[in-house]
């Protein structure tokens, strides 16, 4: 202390200044280790849980972007292949074909194809689709259910919050592995659960 | 990414180059701004660290701890540089910081609260797993985006033309991760300095920070008797307490008003109301809630949970709140005195713009007018 010549009020109030810093660097070292413990190095993704899901349509108007990044998945194996498809077409349809005023999608993104009589094939035009659930409310109440809504990571601009999940009310919403990123239900019959 | 916070560090404290910081700040708004889209951002990363420390199922990827973790070490060490040229919020007011006013130190001040009430509910809402609310109302990332909603663009649009004469408005009177960077910045290891050397008090620096950042020389000829000093004290030491619990007192009486955000809490409340259940037309909620298949009592007893929660967290936040009033108050009350025109190391946002007003050079020569 007296070969700096400084003045000793100076000098403890660079004592403290240590100790406070030397404190401050084990806190936030002490943070670091507790928080690391419970950290993944990949990262994580948010995906709705089809099974939570009742459709509500919010998917289609709370995300950031303006064209929602959830959107109708098809899962072929769960599909029935019907000709009078609840996510196809509105209730009350009385002639089954592609008119435009019989379908329940607003943006005609589904695709209705005929394979054998009587079985048709129904594909998502993904760009179209605005992930309103329409369908899959349709075909949940009348069909096997394998229309479900996804977040498409392609399109989702991976919010730390995401505003859809802050206003699901179903609380399907959640963070999943970047490595598992689908949350897709796959009842088939080899595979009933 | 984690080379940007040395390089500007290295650019504040060992080339004292405004020029450098600022190509620095372009490229940050550029990169992690607009390329990047600004999220996740080292604010928004305080709700992740909180919610990894109070949910044991919440699992925090490495990138967002390391957007938390490396500016506060590194504004341990050299001071908030991040602020400087890391941060794109602060790139972006910072570029059009075109005519800063002086601003009046009382209101400085009432305003410099606002950050910590605001720090004080992030982690709150984010400890009780309700809402990352720093993310539901980020100002910048819709612009970040091109994608800003009505209110959100509006609100970016005031912070930025109010900016052009109140510098760095989010900055001083709303980032809550600058309330950590500036405890962190108050003891770190190494701070711009205005002069290389030694302070010839010229007062050539006194205008030159937009942020008012710069504490001028406290010299009185008079220095205060020891009485007042020592009354000024009792007072500090009776009035913070009292602010802390007062604080407190408040904060918990404000639980169920705080805990109103939480869907649970709305849940129940609308299950518990029979009026609003039977006349109004059932709600989303209510209708997942069926479907759920969850026994009543099991709804309730989650939305006593969160309120008893929000009981102590009203507690805690309240006496925080108080407590940092109570300090800013005494802050006000006692003079400090010094000799020199140093940066304020807590508000200092290290941009090095004073640098270039001081005439002293390094080798302790002044520079010659040309």
């Amino acid at each position: 202390m007296e070969e700096t010549g400084k003045d000793p009020k100076l000098n403890r109030r660079e004592f403290l200044a240590k100790g406070l810093r030397v404190s401050a660097l084990v806190g936030i070292g002490g943070l670091a280790v507790l928080t690391v413990k419970k950290s993944l190095a990949g990262e994580t993704v948010w995906q709705l849980d089809p099974s939570k899901c009742i459709q509500c349509g919010r998917c289609a108007t709370n995300c950031v972007l303006a064209h929602s990044a959830v959107r109708c998945t098809h899962v072929y194996a769960m599909c029935g292949y019907c000709d009078l498809c609840g996510g196809y077409f509105k209730p009350g349809t009385k002639t089954l074909n592609t008119a435009a005023e019989n379908q329940l999608c607003p943006t005609n993104a589904i695709k209705r194809k005929f394979v054998e009589d009587p079985f048709f094939q129904y594909s998502i035009d993904e760009p179209l689709c605005i992930g309103c659930g329409k369908c899959v409310k349709g075909c949940g109440a009348f069909g096997n259910g394998s229309l479900q809504l996804q977040v498409r990571h392609s399109i989702c601009v991976h919010c730390n919050q995401c505003s859809i999940a802050r206003s699901c009310p179903a609380d399907a919403f959640s963070r999943v592995p970047a490595g598992k990123p689908y949350l897709l239900k796959q009842i088939t019959l080899e595979n009933p659960k | 990414m984690p080379w940007p916070w040395p390089l500007v560090s290295w650019l504040v404290i060992k080339k004292r180059s405004r020029t450098g910081v600022f190509w620095a700040s372009v490229f940050s708004l550029a990169y992690f701004g607009f390329y990047r889209q600004g999220c996740v951002c080292s604010i928004g990363a305080i709700q992740n660290v909180t919610l990894a420390l109070f949910e044991q199922s919440y699992v925090i990827p490495l990138a967002v701890l390391a957007f938390f973790i490396l500016p506060l070490v590194f504004t341990l060490f050299f001071g908030r540089t991040f602020c400087a040229g890391v941060c794109p919020f602060g790139a972006m007011q910072d570029l059009v910081a075109f005519r800063p006013q002086k601003t009046d130190p009382r209101l400085n001040a009432i305003l410099g609260v606002i950050p910590y009430i605001y720090l004080g509910l992030a982690v709150l809402y984010a400890a009780t797993g309700t809402d990352f609310i720093i993310c539901r109302y980020d100002p910048f990332v819709g612009i970040f985006r091109f994608n800003a909603t009505f209110g959100m663009f509006v609100f970016a649009g005031t912070l930025l033309i109010s900016g052009i004469f109140i510098a760095r408005p989010y900055c001083r009177y709303l980032c809550p991760y600058g309330v950590l960077l500036n405890w962190v910045s108050r003891v770190s290891w190494r701070h711009i300095t205005i002069t290389p050397t030694e302070c010839i008090q010229c007062r050539l620096c006194e205008e030159s920070c937009p942020y008012d950042a710069i504490d001028m020389p406290v010299t009185d000829g008079n220095p205060e008797e020891r009485l007042v000093t020592t009354r000024k004290l009792i007072l500090i030491c009776l009035l913070v307490p009292f602010f802390a619990i007062l604080g407190g007192w408040t904060g918990s009486r404000l639980h169920e008003t705080l805990a109103g955000d939480s869907p649970k809490v709305r849940l129940a409340k609308t299950l518990a109301d029979p009026v609003k259940s039977r006349h109004q037309p059932e709600t989303f909620e209510i209708t997942a809630y069926k479907s759920s298949g969850k026994p009543l009592a099991q709804v309730y007893d989650d939305a006593r949970s969160v309120l008893r929660q929000f009981y102590f967290g009203g507690w805690i936040l309240g006496c925080f709140i108080g407590l940092v009033f109570g300090i800013i108050l005494a802050g006000r009350l006692l003079t400090r005195y010094r000799t020199d025109y140093t940066p304020n190391r807590g508000a200092c946002y290290s941009c090095a713009r004073c640098v270039d007003y001081c005439p002293v050079e390094k080798n302790g020569l002044v520079k010659m007018e040309s």
